[in-house]
């Protein structure tokens, strides 16, 4: 583990040092596909958050009653539980968001970034830090989904919120509603938040075994192997 | 490592030593030159709109290409005229009514996007203008496949007067039961027009005659080796005459339709993303071959020449790590049983 951080840390590393989708690179298969338009990006990363911030919640309580065999399965099961209320109150108030997110709104049960977060964080880790660290990453998520779904729309379909914001006479360029633009604004993104980490952070910001959801089973012997390697490597 | 120490690795002294005088911007003035007949054609067919699309083109890769080396802090290579070759490339891609807007954004991506953020000359895993032209054609599907007739400028009739290229008319022909009926139902142009460049298609593609002048030039001066377009040309050639039943106009058709000779001799050449090895260059050439043949044949779309050479550049790296060659003298060595691939 880490060196000890402050809960406002707790909230502020998900925004950009350890940006859940930008960062860790998790969760890429909801963030591509839902971020056709930002209507439904909005809609996908609020809904990921609550349901990231309660099951935070309620790993971090259950943690010390949870048996370590089994922990993985009780974590789905609460995460599908939160993900489920939030299915119905999807359905129930904003059925058009509903349609357009489809199958990806009861997939977050098995989004990564939420049970990533729950295995790396909210099971070691105490309630108020846990709901902190996911109302970081929500956010973290949000803002990345919002950034992405905001950009594809506007030159794929030069609209924003489904108000038109370019000139009918200039042809959207399509190809960024489709897969392949995706792949294009993800990865300059990606980039652009790499250059804000690094500046913000100290120099060349590793992200540690903290971040990673596969510190558990690591098997790199020396923990400070990663950072170093990397450090080496930048060098 | 410094780049002094990888220096003295490479530096051999003593005795003197023969250089050639090749370097990378005598090789691109070299391909530059070879499309040099094609540009001129595409003139005299298809207009002056022609020149300035693809003077346009160029002039903004090559802005490109000095902006983000000089936004990256690197070393500039606005010199080694590769940026040039990319955008007179991206151009003949296209058809000569490209609205000039559109064709930059073309040259962002290719240069920026394809090309720099990987690294520069070299580094680019796939082709910059085929990029360019795919992000084009998938955005503005309309102002790409707006053919003008050839010859329509000098009646001063550009934009009216629009034509299907060969390959789009022919797809009508690829399932009939006749081929000869249903060619000669067909309104193709003839063969001999087809050969001159007297059709429909994009700027640069359309005359066959230009571009095997400068693929002869590019073989005279040893600036590509000929096995990747015969061997790309070849397999189209088979598979077209099996899927035409034999029937010579069809593969005739084929051959000089669509930009097939553009790509094989310049585009699928690109050292950067081609096979170096004499066996790779043929698995490369082949898959470029078959995956044309059969987006042209099965596909929705008319012309699979880019989308083709593009998906082989990406196996290229495969390609060449299954067909090292063995250094001679040495035993194959075997696979250990277990051992982890």
């Amino acid at each position: 583990m880490a060196e000890k951080k402050s809960l406002g840390q707790e909230f502020s590393k998900g925004l950009i040092k350890e940006n859940p989708v930008l960062r860790l690179v998790l969760g890429t298969c909801p963030t591509l596909a839902t971020t056709t338009s930002l209507e439904s990006a909005i809609g996908m990363g609020l809904s990921a958050a609550i349901v990231l911030v309660c099951s935070n919640i309620v790993i971090s309580a259950l943690r010390k009653v949870i048996p370590q065999k089994v922990r993985i399965p009780c974590y789905i099961v609460v995460i599908a539980g939160f993900v489920t209320v939030v299915q119905m109150l999807v359905k129930a108030f904003l059925p058009a968001l509903d349609q357009q997110l489809g199958v990806y709104l009861p997939l977050i049960v098995v989004n990564c970034i939420i049970l990533g977060r729950a295995e790396a964080f909210a099971g070691k880790n105490g309630v108020a830090a846990s709901a902190l660290d996911g109302l970081g990453m929500g956010v973290g998520f949000t803002a990345a989904l919002v950034l992405m779904g905001g950009v594809r729309e506007l030159l794929g379909a030069g609209s924003l919120l489904g108000f038109q914001i370019l000139p009918e006479s200039v042809p959207p360029m399509t190809i960024f509603v489709l897969a392949p633009g995706g792949f294009f604004v993800f990865g300059i993104l990606m980039a652009c938040a790499n250059k804000l980490a690094e500046r913000k952070g100290k120099p060349k910001a590793t992200l540690g075994c903290a971040g990673c959801p596969m510190a558990e089973t690591c098997t790199v012997a020396d923990k400070a192997a990663c950072a170093g390697e990397k450090e080496e490597k930048d060098a | 490592m410094s780049d002094t120490t990888i220096q003295n690795m490479l530096t051999v002294s003593a005795s003197p030593h023969k250089r050639t005088g090749d370097t990378t911007r005598g090789i691109m003035l070299d391909v530059i030159i070879a499309m040099l007949p094609a540009l001129v054609l595409s003139v005299v067919l298809f207009g002056p709109r022609a020149l300035v699309v693809t003077l346009v083109s160029v002039a903004f890769c090559v802005l490109f290409e000095f902006l983000s080396r000089k936004a990256m802090k690197r070393e500039n290579t606005v010199g080694d005229l590769s940026a040039v070759v990319t955008g007179m490339l991206l151009a003949f891609n296209l058809p000569s009514t490209m609205p000039l807007w559109m064709v930059i954004i073309g040259d962002a991506v290719a240069i920026i996007v394809v090309k720099q953020f990987f690294g520069g000359i070299g580094q680019n895993f796939v082709n910059p203008a085929l990029v360019g032209r795919i992000v084009l054609m998938a955005s503005f599907p309309v102002a790409i496949s707006d053919y003008p007739a050839p010859f329509a400028w000098k009646i001063g009739a550009v934009d009216a007067v629009t034509t299907a290229t060969p390959l789009a008319q022919f797809t009508g022909i690829y399932g009939a039961e006749n081929i000869k009926n249903a060619i000669n139902a067909t309104d193709l142009p003839t063969l001999a027009n087809m050969f001159f460049g007297v059709r429909g298609g994009c700027l640069g593609e359309t005359c066959a005659a230009a571009l095997l002048l400068g693929f002869l030039y590019l073989l005279i001066r040893r600036v590509i080796s000929p096995t990747i377009p015969f061997v790309y040309i070849g397999t189209v050639a088979v598979i077209m005459l099996i899927a035409g039943k034999g029937n010579l106009m069809f593969v005739g058709y084929q051959l000089l339709a669509g930009g097939l000779l553009l790509g094989a001799i310049f585009m699928a050449t690109d050292y950067t993303t081609s096979p170096v090895s004499f066996k790779g260059k043929i698995i490369y050439a082949v898959g470029c071959g078959v995956i044309t043949s059969l987006i042209r044949i099965f596909g929705s779309l008319p012309e699979g020449v880019s989308f083709s050479i593009i998906l082989m550049n990406i196996l290229v790296p495969h390609i060449e790590h299954l067909t090292t060659p063995k250094p001679f003298g040495t035993v194959k060595q075997k696979k250990q049983k277990g051992e982890a691939k």
